[in-house]
């Protein structure tokens, strides 16, 4: 039996990647991949715990999360096509038209 | 045995998500990201959770990066970043935050007392029997809600891509 708190540990470890891959990259899609891991990282934790207490509510959520994201996903990426009609650039340095 | 298992699933997840943060290719990100979602999802089998293994591999590796790639294609942007980056401190300082969070996640995890192993027997808590049977008792709300959410989707993103009829 794996430890849970490797789990956990990976779990933070992939987080943190995905939470530097929002802050430094700069295409849009690399940041929206980099959430997509976020996700992955918590969904991980989710189903450490829920082996840990040998109760399966964990992985339902999980399940949940994982619909959720992907109907975020849908809709995420049909916003950018649109930006990107209007721009023609997936720089997000370059999305700033609100800008005081 | 489990051990050895977890760590190749483990250094390859990671391995994939780093690349995934250094490709200069965005088609390159999204293949490393598949990666590391496939190894996510051997860790879920790891965790006794061999419905959650399917449809790991089935909505985020076979959908949503599928998905990924077809806008990356249709976009082209797969082309590398300008170098002319506006807020160049960001990056460093980024790098050194990230670094000091993954510092503090390692320090919790040795200083933290030996967590208790995990029962033994339950080998089956979350048959997919199992889950069918929360997933339409004590969940029933949210797994019809879901329905009405992707529906929702769905309707988003025809709207979204409509033209302006002139």
């Amino acid at each position: 039996m794996v430890p849970t708190s490797y789990f956990v540990l990976l779990s933070a470890a992939l987080f943190i990647i995905g939470v530097l891959g929002v802050v430094v990259r700069r295409n849009a899609l690399v940041v929206f991949m980099s959430v997509e891991l976020m996700l992955n990282a918590a969904n991980l934790a989710l189903v450490a715990f829920a082996q840990r207490w040998a109760s399966a509510n964990g992985q339902i959520i999980v399940f949940f999360v994982i619909t959720v994201a992907a109907a975020e996903v849908a809709v995420g990426l049909a916003l950018l096509v649109a930006i990107f009609r209007n721009k023609r650039t997936t720089d997000i340095d370059e999305i700033s038209t609100l800008k005081g | 045995m489990e051990l050895i298992v977890f760590t190749i699933t483990a250094i390859i997840a990671l391995v994939g998500a780093i690349a995934m943060l250094l490709s200069k290719n965005a088609i390159h990100s999204a293949l490393f990201l598949l990666l590391n979602m496939v190894a996510i999802s051997v860790l879920y089998l790891l965790l006794r959770a061999p419905f959650l293994f399917a449809v790991q591999l089935i909505v985020y590796a076979g959908a949503i990066m599928v998905l990924f790639l077809f806008v990356v294609m249709l976009l082209g942007a797969e082309r590398a970043e300008d170098d002319d980056d506006k807020n160049k401190w960001q990056q460093p300082l980024a790098i050194v935050l990230g670094l000091l969070l993954l510092a503090e996640a390692v320090y919790v995890f040795f200083a933290s007392g030996s967590t208790p192993a995990p029962v033994q027997g339950n080998d089956n808590f979350a048959a997919p029997v199992a889950i069918g049977e929360l997933l339409f008792s004590s969940y029933l709300l949210p797994f019809e809600v879901t329905s009405v959410l992707l529906l929702a989707a769905v309707v988003g993103v025809v709207v979204l891509h409509q033209r302006e009829r002139s």
